[in-house]
């Protein structure tokens, strides 16, 4: 169950946003035309961006209570965010940006979860190599890994398959499925309709900063 | 034939000085100028403005000015210098580490430039990804900001040790220049220079000087191709 309600004045230069929502959908889309503030809602929900008023909590856990005066910094909320541009850091090989997460929760090895990730992307023979040297569609299939690698409790992406060729889609779209079937609710950042029929339990629509259900 | 190219023994002690001033100048301000350096590129805090002409001040007023200002507040009579005395043992007046501090004074300035501008390249975004991933505000200092900073860091230390080797203004003002313990190849260089028949002097100096300049650029070049090519797609 996912319940938030957040928003934001504006603030340097950004306009309003707003997102209400109340769902059981395990797979949540967020679409409207580019330039809408789909990123920006996406990053008030991590954290990256405070909001001004609001709620948000996953699981149970609160995140975000503006009355409460609580807000848990990003860092702390594990919240897994695949972003469009990858964001994968061009001085730590393959190996190290998956292991950058796990390291940083302190989490210990799960060699299992981990091999099953990696086999799924197909990045396992990329794992010696440098950010610099990969493919568009392989850094994305690496940053999608490394949100992944942290066990997120929510997990948000934006555009994650842009980069994709269509094969590949047909088998990164079954692990979300799945993942979200065991408990991982994710908000869905697309503008591709198929996509969003195929995955999404709940779809909201995004225009000026708002989001309306 | 060659006999004039090599060095005097006090013409080495002067070299060596010189080497371990800019080494330990370099290296004390180095976290300072980092501290600054992310300062000024990222927070946003009363004064700011005046933190950053005084950094840069050195750059600006004449060396002999910085000297004596160093010489008030960190000379044995000093404010500070007093004080670093009678409680901790440390002396900085008419010694190799007054030097230092003159030559670190000097640098700084060049070093937080460099550091700066190496902060302000790096995207914001790489520090918004470890944060999601789980990072604090200090690991994401450490294992993104720091090390994709790491080739401004290196120039600006290159820089830093480049001006401190070729100190002279503050130094002398600030420490003297007595053989065997403040006088630097430039202050043996004028000194000579003040000597009938010290052309010679002179001119070894003046070549050891380029030498070594020449090496430390050299350094800093290979040390940010080194850096570039590992950094790929940056």
């Amino acid at each position: 169950m996912l319940s938030l309600t957040l928003e934001r004045d504006s603030h340097e230069g950004l306009f309003p946003i707003r997102i209400d929502l109340k769902t059981d959908a395990q797979i949540i889309a967020l679409s409207g035309p580019s330039g809408a503030g789909k990123t920006s809602l996406l990053k008030m929900i991590a954290g990256l961006l405070t909001p001004d008023r609001g709620h948000l909590s996953v699981a149970g856990t609160v995140l975000f209570d503006s009355e409460k005066r609580i807000s848990l910094p990003a860092w702390q909320r594990r919240i897994g965010f695949v972003f469009q541009d990858n964001r994968l850091f061009p001085h730590l090989s393959v190996k190290n940006n998956l292991a950058y997460g796990r390291f940083m929760n302190g989490l210990g090895h799960d060699p299992f979860h981990e091999a099953h990730v990696i086999t799924m992307l197909d990045i396992e023979k990329l794992l010696a190599r440098d950010i610099g040297e990969l493919s568009g569609g392989e850094q994305q299939r690496v940053a999608i890994g490394r949100a992944l690698l942290t066990k997120p409790q929510l997990l948000l992406l934006d555009e994650p398959m842009s980069s994709l060729d269509a094969n590949r889609k047909r088998e990164i779209q079954p692990y979300l499925l799945r993942l979200a079937a065991e408990g991982v609710p994710m908000i869905y950042v697309s503008h591709n309709a198929d996509e969003i029929a195929e995955l999404a339990g709940f779809v909201v629509s995004v225009e000026h900063g708002i989001a309306r259900t | 034939m060659m006999d004039w190219l090599s060095l005097s023994p006090q013409e080495w002690e002067a070299v060596a000085i010189s080497i371990k001033v800019a080494f330990w100048g370099t290296l004390a301000s180095l976290p300072i100028g980092i501290a600054l350096a992310f300062l000024l590129s990222r927070k946003q805090f009363p004064g700011r403005a005046l933190l950053d002409a005084l950094v840069h001040l050195p750059l600006v007023l004449p060396p002999v000015v910085t000297g004596y200002i160093l010489l008030i507040v960190m000379g044995r009579k000093g404010l500070v210098g007093q004080f670093l005395a009678d409680h901790f043992g440390i002396v900085f007046s008419f010694r190799w580490t007054g030097a230092a501090l003159a030559a670190a004074i000097m640098g700084l300035p060049l070093m937080v430039r460099a550091i700066r501008l190496s902060f302000d390249a790096i995207h914001r975004r790489h520090e918004e990804a470890a944060t999601t991933l789980g990072a604090s505000p200090i690991m994401v200092f450490l294992t993104i900001s720091l090390p994709l900073a790491w080739p401004g860091i290196m120039a600006g230390a290159i820089l830093c040790f480049a001006k401190a080797l070729g100190e002279f203004g503050a130094t002398i003002t600030f420490v003297s220049a007595i053989p065997g313990e403040t006088e630097t190849i430039s202050a043996a260089i004028y000194a000579a220079l003040q000597t009938p028949g010290g052309e010679t002097n002179v001119m070894r100096l003046a070549l050891v000087s380029i030498a070594i300049s020449f090496a430390a650029l050299l350094a800093a070049q290979a040390m940010t191709r080194k850096n570039r090519s590992r950094q790929g797609g940056l």
